[in-house]
């Protein structure tokens, strides 16, 4: 507190401090920030915008031509490109259901009276902590038909996961689901805790079952943080690339972010992979716009 | 529910316990198998049935860290005597630790991508977090037009695909020179971790109390005075747990460094996936690079795991 002190005493440093006025300082902490995000986020995108009208391709020398809304078209009226999003949206269904169920499931179960329920929710959020790429790689072994432990644990003899294409989505689905279930969980459970006891109590008097107590009191209370789980579980689902590039290489489990990666930089078609990143934009933008509707309704109670 | 304690209820209970002692056993036991599989040997690595009771070995760690190449003949009683022990390790293991001309190690490419991915993610970490307790700040005390309008175009931007805005970045850091460089990734993972920066940073900011800094003002302090001498240290905690967040984010992240770097600059996670060779992989050896890669994020886990909640809930959960 001393140099507090000497500064308040000082006429000098008090006088030239005092020469930023309230509207500087906000404008010094508040416009970097929104540059930066400009420069590095919204000037990206208009800069591809004008290579979605171009056949450019970044591996060779030549100029790009402009060929209009070619690129749209095409990819648009190309059935691989929806199979792209077929696989995308399945992957996201399977995923998202199966994190709702598994992470409200557990925190049904910690919501209750549970020794060392502390510790044990910090264990169950390790997997959302680690890295999506390096822990794919590791679930291949887990997963390997001939000495993974998945397979000799469940009694598999030598189920195939990642190499049969019926299945490797679901095997996707399954890392995914175990990496992000803690997500899920660990917003129900703050939900959970949040309904007033004497809910409970006065269901308890009134003689009403199990059923009726869950279905009338607990999951009403608890849908509008469990939507907002959903939805950022959806969006994320949606982008999903590392984890299902590094498990394995199907046909099956190509979603849009693994065909955006390939079109972009193994084919090197860069004007295409620009248009087919704006379809997925907008994409993302309705996704985002009911996110934000909901979010608001959220806000409103 | 504690209020209601019947004989169903007390049964029901004992049932939770038990449903979730298995659930942590089952979510805990692939990292449990990968943390083993560091430590094994590596002709036990892949053993039907898996091998559970083991003489834990250092050697996947040393082979981690060095070049290695298969022993063609057995190492003489000489070579093996002028070795260090943890390079007989690897003579035991069937291979030998590749030296230069002048006898120096050979080190293999983890130790450098591990400290790649480091130097990025720490100071990544501490641009967003110093930009977004500023920002924050501003937000948090000023009249800003448009508030939330800002603050949603904030949090959009971290709503893209990587792979939309990495195409061109791409595009753009190869014109300038900053493909394959700490900086290019620095520069991405700070404007990914911004706006998480801010919206957490805001949270913890609006719970300041106002009069704090009105006092200081009356006291004849600047507004930057306050801020600094007042506000921050109130905000440390805040700051703490935003800065976690940022590195895990920033240590984690796999597409834009896949794209984004190829040697030089290249992070941990595009690299590990990258020595599982189409041949016999040495599964102990990844394992114990894919451990040491976990580790600092385990550990941030248990010290931050308080403030978890709010952080991963993006403060749309109050306490």
């Amino acid at each position: 507190m001393a140099t507090a002190v000497m500064t308040t005493l000082d006429p000098k440093s008090r006088s030239a401090a005092r020469g930023m006025s309230d509207l500087t300082i906000r404008n010094l902490f508040i416009i970097p920030t929104i540059v930066f995000l400009i420069v590095f986020n919204i000037f990206p995108l208009l800069y591809s915008l004008g290579y979605s009208f171009t056949d450019f391709r970044a591996s060779s020398a030549a100029p790009a031509n402009f060929v209009g809304l070619q690129n749209y078209r095409e990819l648009l009226n190309d059935l691989f490109i929806w199979s792209n999003f077929a696989i995308t949206a399945k992957y996201v269904i399977v995923s998202v259901v199966g994190q709702v169920l598994v992470g409200f499931g557990v925190a049904l179960l910690l919501n209750r009276d549970i020794p060392l329920k502390g510790l044990l929710t910090t264990l169950l959020l390790l997997p959302m902590m680690l890295s999506m790429a390096v822990v794919g790689l590791f679930w291949k072994l887990l997963y390997d038909p001939s000495f993974g432990i998945i397979n000799y644990t469940l009694g598999l003899g030598s189920f195939e996961w990642l190499s049969n294409p019926d299945m490797a989505l679901y095997a996707v689905a399954i890392t995914d689901i175990w990496m992000w279930s803690p997500f899920v969980m660990l917003l129900s459970l703050a939900g959970l805790s949040a309904v007033p006891k004497h809910l409970y109590e006065a269901a308890a008097i009134d003689r009403a079952g199990s059923f009726y107590t869950f279905f009338r009191i607990t999951l009403p209370l608890v849908a509008p943080i469990l939507m907002i789980a959903i939805i950022f579980r959806t969006m994320e689902a949606f982008k999903t690339f590392d984890l299902a590039y590094i498990l394995t290489s199907q046909p099956t489990t190509e979603v849009i972010s693994i065909r955006l990666y390939k079109m972009a930089f193994q084919e090197w078609q860069t004007g295409r992979s620009c248009a087919l990143a704006y379809i997925v934009l907008i994409m993302i933008l309705a996704i985002t716009n009911i996110y934000v509707k909901y979010l608001n309704k959220v806000k409103e109670r | 529910m504690a209020a209601v304690t019947t004989s169903t209820e007390r049964s029901l209970n004992k049932l939770a316990i038990v449903g979730v002692l298995i659930v942590t056993i089952i979510f805990l036991a692939p990292i449990y198998w990968i943390a083993s599989t560091a430590f094994k040997p590596r002709n036990l690595a892949t053993t039907i049935p898996p091998t559970v009771v083991f003489q834990p070995e250092i050697s996947p760690f040393v082979k981690l860290f060095t070049k290695r190449s298969q022993l063609r003949t057995a190492p003489t009683p000489e070579q093996y005597a002028a070795a260090p022990w943890w390079e007989r390790l690897v003579f035991d293991g069937g291979e030998k630790v590749v030296r230069s001309g002048r006898g120096e190690v050979q080190w293999s490419g983890y130790p450098s991508r591990f400290m790649n991915s480091l130097i990025v993610a720490i100071t990544s970490t501490i641009l967003a977090v110093g930009m977004g307790t500023f920002t924050a700040y501003g937000f948090s005390r000023f009249k800003v037009k448009g508030e939330q309008d800002l603050l949603f175009f904030i949090l959009s931007t971290r709503m893209l695909p990587p792979v939309v805005v990495a195409i061109p970045m791409f595009l753009m850091y190869r014109a300038v020179g900053l493909n394959d460089t700490h900086w290019g990734l620095i520069i991405l993972y700070t404007a990914f971790n911004l706006s998480f920066s801010v919206w957490l940073m805001k949270g913890f900011m609006d719970e300041i109390p106002k009069e704090y800094e009105e006092a200081a003002l009356v006291d004849g302090y600047t507004r930057m005075e306050a801020f600094f001498k007042i506000v921050l240290p109130e905000a440390a905690t805040g700051i703490a747990a935003t800065a976690v967040f940022c590195f895990i984010t920033a240590w984690n992240e796999y597409a834009f460094a896949l794209i984004m770097t190829n040697r030089r600059a290249q992070t941990a996670p595009p690299f590990i996936p990258s020595q599982v060779g189409s041949g016999l992989s040495d599964w102990t050896v990844i394992a114990a690079g894919t451990f040491l890669f976990l580790l600092p994020v385990a550990i941030f886990t248990f010290l931050l795991r308080n403030h978890l909640l709010r952080g991963m809930s993006f403060g749309a959960i109050r306490k």
